[in-house]
């Protein structure tokens, strides 16, 4: 298997220097094969929004190394890496541009990353691979592709950014908590469509959640990180052996008597 | 002017002080250009370039120099003040008198004074409103208005949004100084200190317009503006009637725009559009 994403050694630390110093990454080693479908848990403040923002290059890295595809990108600005990764946010809001209609926010995802001319934006062709695009999310959207996406639920507006990070298929999908903010109905909505959508295009992703049944059954891998380390990798049988107790054993042992209870990880 | 008022302050979700230079600028480009003969449309024309250019300053403040928006508005605004001064070669007042201006073209139609005005006013105000409809449908438009609007979503997207937000600049402020030009022609001389009030005035315009009409498609919004406009215009005059010394002019037309900036809120406590919320942090 061609490796897609290969991180070494990164760190990240807020405030340096100063009184608050805050070493959230402390060296992550990850490498990351095509079709890898990564979970990511850890407690709150574990650094995992902070490795996503690394990797998508919104946080400038001190230190350490991303190659993404044999290409170094560790110093490339977002919008250089958009291209090759997309994004979904926790908050629904974050995904799409709310005053724009369904459709523009569609045209705009699919030329992410790519040089942008003064020519129409939506185009009828574009328009009919929309709707069919809509369709299969099951929210009854394909009709709608001119109504403005403020106006959508938090949900579909999910659904929708989860669509337009695939439009043009990413070389990496980072997913933050991105059911986190629905409800638990429309959550396994968009947690089935992310499954399919991935494993229909073959897509490399990274899914932070702090669901722990949810980080379990999706992916072939699973990470924890803790104090800005990868505390735990699973692959293969080993995940998929795996259980809710089984892994809050697994994180006893490897934390120590430090951890006072399950909240820390379940918070 | 409105319009150009309107595409920072909502697009881009800016307030913008060039507003306030590129006015006069405007006249005094399309002034001094008639004077030295060219051709009225021309001057027109570079009346527009000049405020491009006016925003391409700012624009390059707040994105480059990481300016704020609001200080690197002002600056441009300063610096324009003299610039203009130059190009009027150092005249507060440049008369038109017995040129020919755009509205001399329409009044060669066989329109009367008035109706010539109205007559190039509304086709000038019409062709700026097609062609901007056109470009913020086109790929670089939208990503245009997805910056103004979500900045990170759009960066994720692969869009320059220093870029879009420096553009923005430059089309706003072209249209401002293009309606400055406009109104240098239709006045009869360009006035050094015409740009005093054009922010407020911007402003006032797209509050009337988004209180009259709520939710329309960027076209119909943009043509609410012209509305929006001579609406406030009357608005004034009404206010004049009752016998306004001049010199409380702007205090009465600061207390109309306070008027229409919070009669919405009244009736509508909560406006859940993005908008108008985001409109009030710019302000603030
Ligand atoms: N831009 C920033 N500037 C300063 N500190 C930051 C910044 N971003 C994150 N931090 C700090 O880094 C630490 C890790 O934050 P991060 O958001 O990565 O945690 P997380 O694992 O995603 O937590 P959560 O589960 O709550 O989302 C926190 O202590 C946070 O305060
Ligand atoms: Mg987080």
């Amino acid at each position: 298997m061609p490796e897609v994403l290969k991180i070494k050694n990164l760190h990240q630390t807020f405030e340096q220097g100063t009184v608050n110093e805050n070493r959230v990454l402390r060296g992550i080693d990850l490498n990351l094969e095509a079709g890898d479908f990564v979970t990511i848990i850890g407690s709150n403040g574990a650094g995992k929004s902070t490795l996503l923002n690394s990797i998508a290059g919104t946080l400038p890295i001190q230190e350490g190394q991303i190659i993404l595809k044999g290409t170094d990108i560790t110093k490339l600005p977002v919008t250089k890496r958009a291209k090759n990764i997309s994004r979904v946010f926790q908050d629904p809001k974050m995904g799409t541009a709310v005053r724009l209609t369904v459709e523009e926010n569609l045209a705009l995802a699919m030329k992410r990353g790519q040089h942008r001319r003064f020519r129409p934006g939506v185009k009828s062709q574009d328009r009919k691979f929309f709707k069919k695009q809509l369709a299969q999310l099951n929210l009854n959207l394909e009709n709608r592709l001119e109504t403005e996406i403020g106006l959508l639920s938090g949900g579909q507006r999910q659904a929708i950014t989860l669509l337009m990070a695939t439009l043009q298929r990413p070389d990496l999908i980072l997913l933050d908590e991105h059911t986190a903010a629905l409800d638990p109905q429309t959550s396994i909505t968009v947690m089935q469509l992310t499954e399919k959508l991935i494993s229909e295009q073959h897509l490399t992703a990274f899914m932070v959640t702090h669901n722990m049944e949810d980080a379990i059954r999706y992916g072939n891998r699973l990470i924890m990180l803790h104090q800005g380390r990868v505390e735990i990798d699973l692959a293969g049988e080993d995940k998929q052996n795996l259980t809710v107790p089984k892994l809050m054993e697994l994180f006893q042992k490897h934390v120590g008597s430090g951890l006072e209870d399950d909240t820390i990880l379940l918070a | 002017m409105a319009i150009g008022v309107y595409l920072t302050f909502r697009i881009l979700d800016l307030a913008d002080m060039t507003a306030e230079g590129s006015f006069p600028l405007g006249g005094a480009v399309a002034t001094m250009c008639i004077i030295k003969g060219i051709n009225p449309i021309l001057a027109t024309i570079a009346a527009f370039i000049g405020g491009l250019i006016a925003g391409l300053v700012t624009g390059i403040l707040n994105t480059k120099l990481r300016i704020p928006s609001l200080l690197a508005g002002i600056i441009t605004m300063t610096g324009l003040y003299s610039i203009t001064s130059r190009v009027m070669q150092n005249a507060a007042n440049v008369s038109l008198l017995g040129k020919k201006t755009v509205f001399t073209i329409a009044q060669n139609w066989g329109l009367s004074r008035n109706n010539a005005v109205i007559a190039m006013g509304l086709i000038i105000a019409l062709l700026v409103i097609m062609l901007l409809v056109v470009f913020f449908k086109t790929e670089i438009g939208l990503a245009m208005r997805a910056t103004g609007d979500n900045p990170q979503m759009s960066a994720a997207n692969g869009i320059k949004t220093q870029g879009m937000k420096i553009l923005g600049y430059m089309i706003s402020n072209g249209c401002i100084a293009l309606s400055g030009g406009l109104l240098a022609q239709n006045n009869g001389f360009a006035d050094l200190n015409s740009g005093v009030g054009t922010l407020v005035i911007g402003l006032a315009s797209i509050i009337i317009a988004e209180v009259l009409i709520r939710n329309l498609s960027i076209g119909g919004r943009l043509l609410t503006l012209v509305v929006g406009a001579i609406i406030y215009r009357l608005i004034l005059a009404l206010v004049f009637q009752m016998n306004v010394e001049p010199s409380d002019a702007k205090l009465a037309s600061a207390l109309v725009l306070v008027v229409c900036l919070t009669l919405p809120n009244f009736h509508l406590p909560r406006n859940l559009k993005g908008g108008k919320q985001n409109a009030r942090s710019t302000k603030d």
